[in-house]
């Protein structure tokens, strides 16, 4: 059974007085990362589809090409870690 | 002149591609590349001559110890210091500063006195001074910063009294690249008979030195920042200042004798030389030659070529940058009173969605508050983003920066 952590290489937490996320997924996970976050995702806006404006669940975030996704004005990592189940698993 | 295209020939890491584009390292107030002369010195050293220092008596020993004491020699003729006594290694300018918090303030400054800083300080040069007062009681007090980002002198002077044993502040801000004028600074702090420290961490690797005629008492800065390794960096101390001091870390090398009085049953220790009076442990030998061989790289390009560089390149930076609509530049737009750091944000973008969207492209920059909250927090920014130059970096790489911030925009 696969686990967040399959996919997820580091989570920082950004300093600066916007508490964001930034995730960087797996390099070798990352493209099937993506699409399954596309997937479940609603695309608000996208750059050459290597930026990704993104909405789910009332949460927008943005998803890059490289393989990187930065959420916003989020509680805590607890609920980062619940959205990331939720698109990822 | 400095030829950006000839330099960037030593920096084998200019040549990788990140996201399939060519990198364009914009984070040099981070942490600038090193060059293959960097790299050799490094490889060359523990291949050939690895051996802990001033502690044997075989050839290795010798071989590293005469190494490691010539890094402290060049680094001293690198700012102008009287000699390897007065420039002590250390992790870097953060164990610098706080070598000086806790082997001076730590003794010398009492609940009547007072340590002036700025706000525009990275946290390295405030918190060990906050940290200090909670043990010792004294008082930390801020010079202000006007909305350019310059140092309100005026402000400064206000502050600092009798009371004020040390002043302590950048000589360029890691967020604006803003200079500082530390010799008027030193003048008047001695005359209030404080001493005056200096955070040369932005300074050191960009702009020709001389402690001596700054008249500093301590001067810290990192050889990281200069294309040296991580791990290593310099505290200067003048001389009389140093004596008079008592060790930081107490271990080997810092001591010449540890002897055991048998009536007492305790052990008396007769301190070092300088410098080694403050390098207690063995230290980071390997670091101390890379150091060396960045140093003498910077003297081959010359101080004044770097200076000049980057001046050039701000300067196109600050200009093209203003074409785009939505961005915002913080700190003075004329380059000469600044050294190769551009703080900016995106209107509608945070700090990092920039960062980010530039990574998709190659292109290296900081985002969020660089260690420097307080001053932030006086521009009243959540953040900001930061590209910042070096020897390596050239106007098209500039170009290829703005394109990208127009698309964003």
């Amino acid at each position: 059974m696969s686990t967040v952590e399959d996919y997820v290489a580091r989570i920082e937490e950004t300093c600066g007085e916007e508490k964001h996320f930034v995730i960087m997924f797996k390099y070798d996970k990352r493209n099937e990362a993506i699409k399954k976050i596309l997937k479940k995702s609603k695309v608000k806006k996208s750059i050459s589809r290597i930026i990704f404006e993104l909405t789910f669940e009332n949460v927008s975030f943005r998803l890059y090409g490289t393989g990187k996704a930065i959420f916003r004005n989020l509680k805590d990592k607890e609920e980062l870690r619940k959205i990331l189940a939720d698109l990822l698993l | 002149m400095l030829d950006p295209y000839k330099i960037r020939e030593d920096f084998p890491i200019l040549k990788r591609k990140i996201n399939d584009h060519p990198l364009i390292y914009l984070d040099n107030a981070a942490t600038t590349q090193k060059p293959k002369q960097v790299i050799e010195a490094i490889k060359e050293f523990y291949e050939n001559h690895n051996a802990n220092v001033h502690r044997a008596i075989h050839t290795l020993s010798q071989e590293s110890s005469e190494l490691y004491e010539n890094a402290h020699e060049e680094v001293a003729k690198f700012i102008n210091a009287n000699g390897m006594e007065e420039i002590i290694f250390v992790r870097g300018t953060t164990e610098a500063i706080n070598l000086v918090a806790y082997a001076w303030g730590l003794r010398n400054l009492k609940r009547e006195d007072e340590v002036l800083v700025t706000l525009m300080e990275h946290h390295s040069n405030i918190v060990p001074w906050e940290n200090l007062s909670k043990i010792n009681g004294f008082q930390v007090k801020y010079a202000d910063v006007n909305n350019d980002g310059t140092l309100n002198y005026e402000s400064f002077e206000n502050a600092i009294s009798r009371k004020t044993k040390i002043v302590c502040l950048s000589h360029v801000s890691n967020v604006t690249g803003v200079i500082s004028d530390v010799k008027r600074i030193a003048e008047i702090a001695h005359e209030y008979g404080a001493l005056v420290l200096v955070d040369a961490a932005q300074s050191v690797p960009h702009l020709p030195v001389d402690v001596k005629d700054l008249d500093m008492d301590f001067f810290a800065f990192s050889g990281h920042k200069m294309l040296g390794p991580t791990g290593i960096g310099a505290l200067y101390g003048k001389r009389e200042v140093l004596e008079e001091m008592e060790p930081f870390h107490g271990g080997g090398s810092m001591i010449r004798e540890v002897t055991f009085n048998t009536i007492t049953r305790r052990c008396s220790v007769s301190l070092n030389d300088l410098p080694w009076k403050f390098e207690g442990g063995t230290p980071n030998i390997c670091g101390g030659v890379g150091l060396m061989a960045a140093v003498k790289y910077l003297k081959d390009v010359g101080m004044e070529n770097v200076k000049g560089h980057e001046e050039i390149l701000t300067e196109y930076a600050i200009r093209r940058m203003q074409e785009c609509e939505k961005v915002t530049i913080y700190g003075p737009k004329d380059a000469s009173l600044k050294c190769g750091i551009l703080p900016f944000n995106v209107e509608g973008l945070s700090s990092h969605d920039v960062a980010l969207f530039l990574d998709s492209y190659g292109i290296m920059i900081r985002s969020g508050f660089h260690c420097a909250q307080p001053l932030h927090e006086k521009f009243k920014l959540k953040s900001s983003a930061r590209a910042s130059f070096y020897i390596y970096n050239t106007l098209e790489e500039i170009d290829r920066f703005v394109k990208l911030l127009k698309e964003i925009e």
